[in-house]
């Protein structure tokens, strides 16, 4: 049962944003292999009401440029979803093909382009690149909107190839040049009336005026080619596969080097990053059928803390866990501020080169955010989610300081710590002896304390 | 000049949302001035005049105590080329210095690594506020994010006898330990790091008494909390703090009134309480928005503009009026706005090299004419 748990939890953590232990039990008893299938299929369960985000709280809906309110939508949706994998991937594809409102300064595209990762995030990566290539987020945050027949602009062909298909080595100069007369035209028409704070909406045409007519030959093709042939041929090399596996191995299983180090480093497990592009390879790049080996692999199971957090994880994480956030609260705006405050501002991503990851995310500053936020989380025990870890410890009877130690290490996760943080643990435990909750007054805060000291250990920022 | 002379120290407030220059300091003897604002324009008699064109918004009185003494600079037309009018765009300009590219590496976090380049003092840099601002940021450079000097530190929330207990563990589990990886270890220093900057800080409120009374503002409680940690002389060079929202697309009218109010009289509590501790001839302070507002009201307020204005303070600093006022004339203006005549990464250069004495150039990627406002 235990092992079956820690996998579980494991499961979870990757594949959404981490279950509170009655989840896991409940998991636990419908399997591992039917877990995966049903995170697979995010319609058999009910979706987030947008309608209740738009009741309550209007201005995440709509949010223009309200800073306060940007990504204030998304963090209700990761927070409630019955759906975690369709709401982490939509991370991993924000991730790995973002844009920012630094640039676009319009919230409503930023969002918009979340709910299509939501929605088509486990078909075709195909359709993934081309509903982006469409998006008017990405057609104004690289530029296309200014790539024309007779003035190209190479931003968003060059980052298409480096960043967000094959990676740099797989292509030549020309090869941009190309891809960019190729996209010439593909822009956005203004959406009338403007929205209440601000920004229109915009929706993307293509228009055949502006487009580079003449023949145009990338990756060894030529033609008269077009924004989608440039797709299905990038789609057709190994270098994309190769690319792709290894952001999915890096997202779900485990830190890579930083993305610009790729060319020069290969990945830390070949077979594994080799197994994923297979898969993709074999599937004409459907994103569900890769996952489902991914998740099902030994290399995954085995993985187990190889990540550090990112601080989205941080805090979603720790609402779903805490629970009482399942509905728009009061303060959703101020709350969607937090994981910019640890240096993830989602939708604000500093470049388009995206976040850097791993150790990356720590530093004095984001490190003290991260511990402050859980602890005050889990210090309190009004919270449903952390009452019900109380009381479960609790139920243990009278338990002594390593029983306490271990019972709520195996609550929190069950998380894996260093022999020297256990010994750390157990003797903070001891300077106020055995529990006993029958006859200690202090003993619901003796336990809260003891889960602020377990979410402020170093292991703790591992996922 | 003594032989103990201290290291120069910046403290840069900044003003968010997009300042309105043309109330800030106001042309008030231009009938340009006059006609384009007919709801949110000040009135002639209540505007602070310093010469027979400008004048001082109303509330600024406090800090046109030190514009008489000298002490302050008013730079007008400040900005760049072809303003995006975004204010997150415009603000990663004013970061970064990158005005054709995103930047990332702030210009403050540059100075920070050049002060320090061995990462000795974890205090080098200071910030005011709940996060870090870009201008700060640089990758391997420490920066102490505040949000309040009374409650700073790892695990606030928890009650003190109980948290001492808890913080002596958390130093204990955070120190290395043999054979868990080199992310473990970076953690490890980067948790005691985090610690020992948060055990230097929270001394520096009481060490520091003053008889200087902070108005009650959120601007002043940051700047009360900067002069605390540089009176505590923990060697921190930067400072960093800002103030809004000056987005006054509405309302302008009342809103900017307490704005400025609680600005000005921050600032003049600030110097008062460093000349009080004989502390401030190492100090300047710099003022900046991210952009100005249109020339012609809404109805109600503005809306985003170009050009704005600057202000250096300080005993260092050479007080006066620095490059000419934009034109309004409506020929003039782009978009509606007045368009800047001195670039921001000049005024930049100016404290880079004449303050600190670093080489401006990488700091502000280019080489910008500068403006001789320092002593």
């Amino acid at each position: 049962m235990s092992a079956d748990i820690e996998l579980m939890a494991h499961l979870m953590r990757r594949a959404g944003f981490g279950a509170t232990r009655e989840e896991l039990e409940e998991r636990v008893g419908v399997g591992y292999e039917a877990t995966v299938e049903e995170l697979l299929d995010p319609e058999s369960q009910p979706e987030v009401d947008r309608w209740e985000i738009m009741r309550y709280q209007p201005w995440a809906f709509r949010s223009g440029t309200i800073q306060n309110f940007g990504s204030a939508e998304w963090l209700q949706a990761m927070i409630a979803s019955k759906r975690p994998l369709q709401e982490k991937l939509a991370l991993f594809w924000y991730m790995l093909i973002p844009t920012g409102v630094a640039k676009t300064d319009h919230y409503q595209n930023e969002n918009r382009r979340i709910h299509e990762f939501k929605d088509i995030g486990m078909g075709k990566f195909e359709d993934i690149l081309l509903a982006t290539a469409k998006s008017p987020g990405m057609l104004f945050y690289l530029d296309n909107i200014e790539n024309t027949a007779t003035a190209v602009n190479e931003n968003w062909g060059r980052e298409l190839l480096e960043l967000f298909s094959m990676g740099v080595g797989n292509y030549t100069e020309v090869d941009v040049r190309e891809a960019s007369r190729a996209f010439t035209g593909w822009t956005y028409d203004l959406m009338l009336p403007r929205g209440p704070v601000g920004r229109h909406d915009q929706d993307f045409t293509y228009k055949p005026e502006l487009h580079d007519e003449g023949e145009k030959t990338f990756l060894g093709q030529t033609g008269n080619l077009n924004g989608d042939d440039i797709i299905r041929i990038i789609l057709e090399q190994p270098a994309t596969a190769q690319f792709l596996a290894r952001h999915l191995y890096n997202f779900f299983v485990a830190d890579e080097v930083q993305v610009p180090a790729w060319g020069v480093t290969p990945p830390r497990d070949e077979d594994a990053v080799e197994m994923l592009a297979d898969a993709l390879i074999e599937t004409d790049y459907d994103i569900k059928h890769t996952l489902r080996v991914l998740f099902n692999s030994d290399f995954f199971k085995n993985a187990r803390f190889e990540k550090i957090k990112n601080p989205a994880e941080i805090v979603v994480s720790t609402l779903r866990m805490v629970g009482g956030y399942e509905k728009p609260f009061p303060g959703l705006g101020d709350m969607s501020r937090q994981y910019g405050y640890m240096g993830q501002d989602l939708l604000n991503v500093p470049s388009v080169e995206g976040w850097h990851f791993g150790a990356e995310w720590i530093n004095s500053g984001s490190l003290m955010r991260r511990i402050n936020f859980t602890a005050d989380m889990f210090g309190d025990a009004s919270k449903p989610g952390v009452q019900n870890i109380v009381n479960r410890v609790k139920q243990g009877g009278k338990l002594s300081p390593e029983q306490l130690v271990d019972s709520c290490l195996d609550l929190m996760g069950p998380l894996d710590v260093t022999e020297a943080s256990k010994t750390e643990l157990v003797a903070y435990a001891q300077e106020a002896g055995d529990l006993d909750c029958s006859t200690d007054a202090n003993c619901e805060v003796r336990i809260t304390e003891l889960l602020q000291l377990i979410v402020s250990l170093r292991e703790f920022q591992y996922a | 000049m003594t032989s103990t002379k201290k290291d120069p120290v910046i403290v840069v407030l900044q003003m968010s949302g997009g300042n309105d220059y043309l109330n800030t300091t106001i042309p008030y003897a231009d009938g340009i001035y006059r006609d384009s604002r007919p709801v949110v324009g000040v009135p002639e008699d209540r505007v602070i005049k310093i010469d027979d064109h400008i004048g001082l918004h109303p509330e600024m009185a406090p800090v046109k105590e030190l514009y008489d003494a000298g002490d302050m600079a008013i730079i007008h037309g400040v900005g760049y080329a072809d303003s995006p009018r975004s204010h997150f765009r415009s603000m990663d300009i004013w970061h970064t210095c990158e005005p054709d590219k995103i930047g990332t590496e702030g210009w403050l976090g540059k100075v920070t690594r050049e002060l320090d380049p061995n990462k000795e003092n974890v205090l080098t840099a200071v910030s005011f506020g709940a996060a870090l601002p870009r201008a700060l940021a640089l990758p391997g450079v420490p920066v102490a994010c505040v949000d309040d000097l009374d409650n700073y530190g790892l695990l606030p929330g928890i009650a003190n006898e109980q948290r001492n207990k808890i913080l002596d563990r958390f130093a204990r589990m955070y120190s290395p330990t043999i054979g868990t990886g080199a992310v473990m270890d970076y953690l490890g220093q980067t948790g005691l790091d985090t610690l020992e900057g948060a055990d230097i800080l929270k001394e520096a409120p009481k060490v520091y008494s003053s008889t200087v009374e902070y108005p009650d503002s959120t601007i002043a409680k940051k700047l009360k909390g900067i002069a605390q940690v540089h009176l505590a002389n923990f060697g921190t060079r930067v400072f960093y703090c800002d103030h809004g929202s000056f987005d006054s697309h509405s309302n302008q009218v009342g809103m900017h009134d307490k704005l400025w109010k609680d600005v000005s009289e921050g600032i003049r509590a600030f110097f008062a309480d460093l000349r009080e501790h004989n502390a401030s001839e190492n100090v300047i302070m710099f003022l900046f928005s991210e952009f100005g507002r249109r020339v012609i009201d809404n109805g109600s307020g503005t809306d985003h503009g170009a050009g704005g204005v600057a202000f250096a303070l300080g005993d260092q600093i050479k007080g006066g009026q620095y490059g000419e006022f934009p034109s309004m004339k409506p020929e003039h203006l782009e978009q509606g706005d007045v368009v800047p005549n001195i670039d921001f990464r000049g005024i930049y250069s100016t404290m880079v090299e004449d303050w600190f004495g670093l080489d401006a150039n990488p700091i502000v990627n280019g080489n910008f004419e500068k403006l001789a406002y320092m002593k």
